[in-house]
């Protein structure tokens, strides 16, 4: 069983022809050589046709782009005419940490509160609920459904529910249940920006948690649907045999399921941190109230607009550049480490 | 570019010297409507009159809400030339904000709805919008004030006023009159009406700030009743300081009057915060005429106008933004966008303008107020009788400064007494973004 | 025996008391769907109170005033091509990288992975520049602007190339885990590269696609942001994106959108219900041969 079906995706576990290679593999360079030999002259073009047009599309309109706002960040434009472009050297930069230090340590903060949560708590649910759906439980289309419909409905009304139905100082639930919607007794959800947890000046604040609560009630899904597709790949022989054993389901998911889906869990882990640099749209739709920046906001203030500071945004956009490359080295570089030892 | 970027201030005090609206209600001649009498056979040059061009027109509108959107529809309607084939291309009001930029690059569109003042003659002096000097010479009934809101630093005109609004506190009448309350015209009389509705259970002031910009009218007031029109406009156009003395009084009057405005602010849509004064748990609430759309019955409101905080100064100026049309540089069919606009300066295209939309009030003096309700007619006076119109801050100020303000004053509502930090914190931010907008303007 | 039913028991009434939170605000919204702004904007019980007019009018001004069947005919103009379009492209890249071995293979997943960590808004600007200034030839429906810019294949190519990156490596690590006799015992028998992929790696990876057909229709139906900027013309805009047509400059009826967004949802939900059973024949497959 186990040989048929390699969950971890080691390569260097592979047999010695086999495709796959990673370049720290202290044999790669003879097999290398061997196996590309085996490509016919047809095969070989049809790769390089394979690999070349979407590689040509994600270039141009992605990574043009993003090298174009890296040079952007070293110049003042309002986003017009190019012939008012100005090189100012790294005067954004020095201006981030000395003018806006302020709204960039917040939102760098902020980012990483959503990390936390989403990965303490918002990713673990979703890979329990995919774990117990997988069982077949009664009912289970609803349940996906119900765990799915936040992700797919459309941000035009999350603001709404969020803003007013839940949070609404005097109309919304929370309100309502707790018997606060007196005037002058209300709690106000969104607009509280005291310290739950201070950091110095800063810290975590009260209605950035209200807001990372729609986060979680959206990434839930998103993690609960990419495990359930990665647990129907599960060998179920595996499950059955950890369930003869009288193992705890605990164990069971611990010890079998858990290592065995290594692929998923990757594809999830880098979900979550994307989602975290990245997250926008939620803030967005509740309207970014006080104390809520992240840096994404930032950039899209500074850039979009009217007679917008592209060059400030894009030194926003290229601190959250090098957080996201940071954590794709991190990322590789542990890959790697784990092939070198296996 | 040799000449430098006038501040927005520049603009402004050409505006009061003008007293902007003042030409609104003065009464002035009606346009003749000759134009669809006129002969075709003009060349591509705008001839002055309606009834030359031909082919689509597209024009580009922020009116997502029916009745602005149905006002257009009228005007479009009542546009006398039938050989052009008009399109409206609608985006909704904040998303078309947002990419103002983008859509005046990709030249689409041949017309575009837009604000007066200091963000018309932005992109003006950028070269994204078109003169039609020749259409205002076109013009009758836009007093001078709305002609120097519509004029770029080269002296031509970008613009064509359509409506404006006012800013003003309002009320529930029947919560007035059942109170036995009446409008004040002081501080003294704002001030015993406070303590007045604070005895009765009742919070004086709706307080909302859902997306940072609600309060930024409640610092236009405070800054114009306490230092004046002239200051408004300085500090707005960078040249005065954050942390200046009379700066300072306008924040310790509003930290003075915050516990008379409802908690939590930052929490609350300002719909919410209409819909408490419409049912008598808040007493006034300083907004724009607009927030009668929010209510379930628009007909128990009224408003009076932000009271004289000091007497040296006077309560003659206010906030009343002004909406209208420009032509973006390059048309497609530059003929039919000028006959579009000259049609919109006129009477005829207001007055079916505002059939539909009795929200807002007509720029053209020859405009039908006898249709106007109670409400209307009082922004007309409000704004005639002003010595200074300012557009709101946001559309005073660069944008990029307007958002710091927006979340300095968020900030302030709720820890008044960091102000001083939050003043110099915005002041030297202040700094850098007009710098960063004068070096490339 | 005992603790398996136990356990049963106990994971269906957590699944049952989270469902019931995750369905809260959703609730909420929909009974505001029903009720008009006049009602629900002064009860003093919120959202959840016992309504006194039903009606179905909020979905018929949405309906009307959103334009619904011409946003709709442009969304399926938009998404399915770039659905299918995204999971052919980035399949292809992932088997090359993850199946064979080659110079620049390990370079390419990086550039295709950290491509998917990329903010959108931090690439608008040049983005649209570069769109700005494309010709495009003039066709129908797809490009009538005659610029990638306002086009809807403009639209349809950034969808692609910006889900690009997550899809390629998604896909890459689970072609990864297929066993890598396979491509031997093809090799030996002489198929070409082209049927190795389509006919051996591609009914393998049934699940993994599943799943991201399901997520990138999701996605991409949901998009929220390149459409305004890069369309921008009203009429041309996918249905969600039309949606904030819903809301007004001050004023916002949220009942209306509640409803619109309702009627907008629909789709991916029976998307998902559709392609659920997807997996599982993804499995069935998957599982005889594997």
């Amino acid at each position: 069983m186990t040989a048929t079906h390699n969950p971890s995706g080691d390569s260097s576990e592979s047999l010695d022809d086999t495709p796959n290679d990673e370049p720290s593999s202290s044999t790669s360079d003879g097999g290398r050589r061997r196996r590309y030999s085996l490509l016919t002259d047809t095969d070989r073009r049809v790769l390089t046709t394979m690999v070349g047009i979407p590689t040509f599309l994600h270039v141009t309109l992605i990574w043009v782009p993003a090298v174009i706002t890296i040079l952007l960040s070293f110049t003042n434009w309002n986003g017009f005419r190019f012939d008012n472009m100005k090189w100012v050297g790294t005067r954004n930069y020095r201006q981030l940490f000395t003018v806006f230090e302020k709204d960039l340590y917040e939102a760098l903060l902020n980012n990483f509160w959503v990390l936390l949560f989403l990965f303490l708590i918002a990713t673990p649910l979703g890979i329990l609920i995919a774990y117990i759906l997988d069982k077949n439980l009664q009912g289970t289309a609803i349940y996906q459904s119900v765990f799915y419909f936040p992700v797919v409905l459309s941000l035009a009304v999350v603001g709404f529910i969020w803003k007013s139905v839940i949070y609404s100082p005097r109309q919304g639930v929370l309100n309502v249940l707790l018997d606060r919607t007196a005037e002058g007794d209300q709690i106000s959800w969104l607009g509280n920006s005291d310290q739950i947890i201070p950091i110095g000046e800063y810290g975590l604040t009260q209605n950035f948690l209200a807001i990372i609560a729609p986060m979680i009630w959206r990434h839930v899904g998103y993690i609960m649907v990419l495990y359930l597709a990665g647990l129907k790949s599960v060998d179920p022989s595996l499950k059955e045999a950890a369930a003869i054993d009288g193992s705890s389901e605990w164990q069971a998911f611990k010890n079998i399921v858990f290592p065995s889906l290594k692929p998923v869990n990757v594809v999830i882990l880098v979900i979550t941190v994307i989602e975290a640099l990245r997250v926008f749209d939620i803030i967005d739709v509740l309207n970014n109230p006080i104390s809520t920046d992240v840096l994404s906001i930032l950039v899209t203030e500074s850039i979009l607009g009217e007679s917008s500071n592209v060059g400030r945004g894009s030194a926003y956009g290229v601190m959250l550049l090098l957080l996201c490359f940071g954590f794709v080295i991190w990322y590789l570089r542990s890959t790697f480490r784990e092939n070198d030892t296996a | 570019m040799t000449h430098s970027y006038p501040t927005p201030s520049a603009w402004n005090d050409d505006v009061q010297r003008r007293s902007v609206l003042k030409g609104a209600a003065a009464g002035g001649l009606v346009v003749a409507g000759g134009g669809i009498l006129s002969a075709c056979g003009g060349g591509g040059d705008f001839s002055g009159e309606i009834g030359n061009a031909s082919g689509t027109l597209n024009i580009g509108s922020n009116a997502s809400d029916d009745a602005p959107k149905a006002g257009l529809k009228a005007v479009v309607d009542a546009f006398p030339n039938s050989d052009v084939d008009v399109v409206i291309n609608t985006l909704d009001h904040n998303t078309y904000q947002e990419n103002i930029t983008t859509i005046l690059q990709a030249q689409d569109d041949d017309v575009l709805a837009w604000f007066a003042g200091f963000r018309n003659k932005f992109f003006a002096d950028q070269g994204l919008v078109g003169d039609i000097s020749d259409v205002w010479d076109n013009i009758d009934g836009l007093g001078e004030g709305f002609k120097a809101a519509s004029t770029a630093s080269d002296g031509n005109q970008y613009f064509v006023p359509t409506s404006f609004y006012t800013w003003a506190v309002n009320y529930n009448k029947n919560v007035f009159s059942e109170n036995g309350w009446s409008e004040p015209t002081n501080k003294d009389e704002l001030l015993s009406l406070a303590e007045d509705m604070m005895s009765a259970g009742i919070t004086p002031f709706a307080f909302a700030n859902d997306g940072k910009w609600p309060i930024m009218g409640t610092f236009d007031a405070l800054n114009l009743r306490i230092n004046g029109y002239d200051y408004h406009v300085d500090l707005m156009g960078g040249n005065e300081s954050w942390t200046d003395d009379r700066t300072r009084a306008v924040f310790s009057t509003w930290a003075d009057l915050l516990p008379f405005h409802q908690e939590g602010a930052n929490g609350r849509t300002w719909q919410e915060a209409a819909i408490d004064m419409e049912e008598g748990r808040v007493g006034m609430y300083l907004l724009g005429t607009f927030a009668a759309s929010a209510l379930t019955d628009a007909s128990v409101m009224d408003f009076f106008n932000f009271p004289e905080l000091d007497s040296s100064i006077g309560a003659a100026a206010l906030d009343a933004p002004i909406d209208g049309f420009q032509m973006v540089a390059s048309p497609t069919n530059e003929g039919a966008a000028k006959e579009m606009l000259l049609h919109m300066s006129t009477p005829a295209a207001q007055d079916a303008y505002l059939g539909a939309d009795p929200s807002v009030v007509a720029s053209n003096s020859g405009a039908n107020t006898s249709v106007y309700n109670d409400l209307q007619k009082k922004s007309s006076e409000l704004a005639s009788a002003a010595t200074g119109i300012s557009q709101f801050l946001d559309r005073d100020t660069i944008p990029d400064f307007a958002s710091a303000a927006g979340d300095m004053f968020a900030e302030f509502i709720e820890n008044p007494g960091d102000v001083d930090t939050l003043l110099s914190d915005l002041e030297e931010k202040k700094v850098a973004i007009f710098a960063d907008f004068n070096e490339t303007n | 025996m005992i603790t398996r039913r136990r356990n049963q028991v106990l994971a269906q009434a957590f699944l049952f008391i989270l469902a019931f939170i995750w369905l809260l605000p959703i609730v909420g919204m929909v009974i505001s769907a029903f009720r008009p702004y006049a009602e629900t904007s002064v009860d003093p019980n919120g959202f959840f109170s016992w309504p006194e007019t039903l009606t179905l009018d909020n979905f018929r001004n949405a309906w009307e005033r959103g334009n619904m069947p011409r946003h709709w005919f442009v969304t399926f103009i938009v998404v399915i091509p770039a659905v299918v379009l995204v999971l052919f492209f980035s399949s292809m890249v992932a088997f090359a990288v993850s199946r064979y071995s080659w110079k620049f293979n390990i370079a390419l997943l990086m550039l295709f992975t950290a491509g998917n960590l990329l903010p959108p808004q931090a690439i608008i600007q040049p983005l649209f520049q570069i769109y700005n200034r494309i010709p495009v030839p003039e066709f129908p429906i797809f490009s009538e602007s005659g610029e990638l810019r306002g086009s809807l294949l403009g639209l349809i190519l950034i969808h692609v190339a910006f889900q690009s990156g997550f899809c390629t490596f998604v896909l890459s690590n689970y072609m990864k885990t297929l066993p890598k006799e396979l491509n031997e015992a093809a090799m030996v028998d002489g198929a070409s590269l082209w049927r190795q992929y389509w006919q051996i790696v591609m009914p393998l990876t049934r699940p993994a696609l599943g799943a991201l057909a399901t997520l990138e229709f999701a996605w991409i139906y949901n998009d929220y942001f390149w459409a305004v900027v890069l369309v921008q013309k009203g009429r041309d805009l996918p249905i969600t994106s039309s949606l904030r047509n819903l809301s007004g400059e001050f004023f916002t009826d949220d009942n209306l959108v509640a409803a619109g967004s309702l009627i907008v949802v629909l789709p991916t939900i029976i998307i998902y219900l559709a392609l659920r059973k997807q997996f599982i024949s993804g499995l069935a497959v998957g599982a005889s041969k594997g």
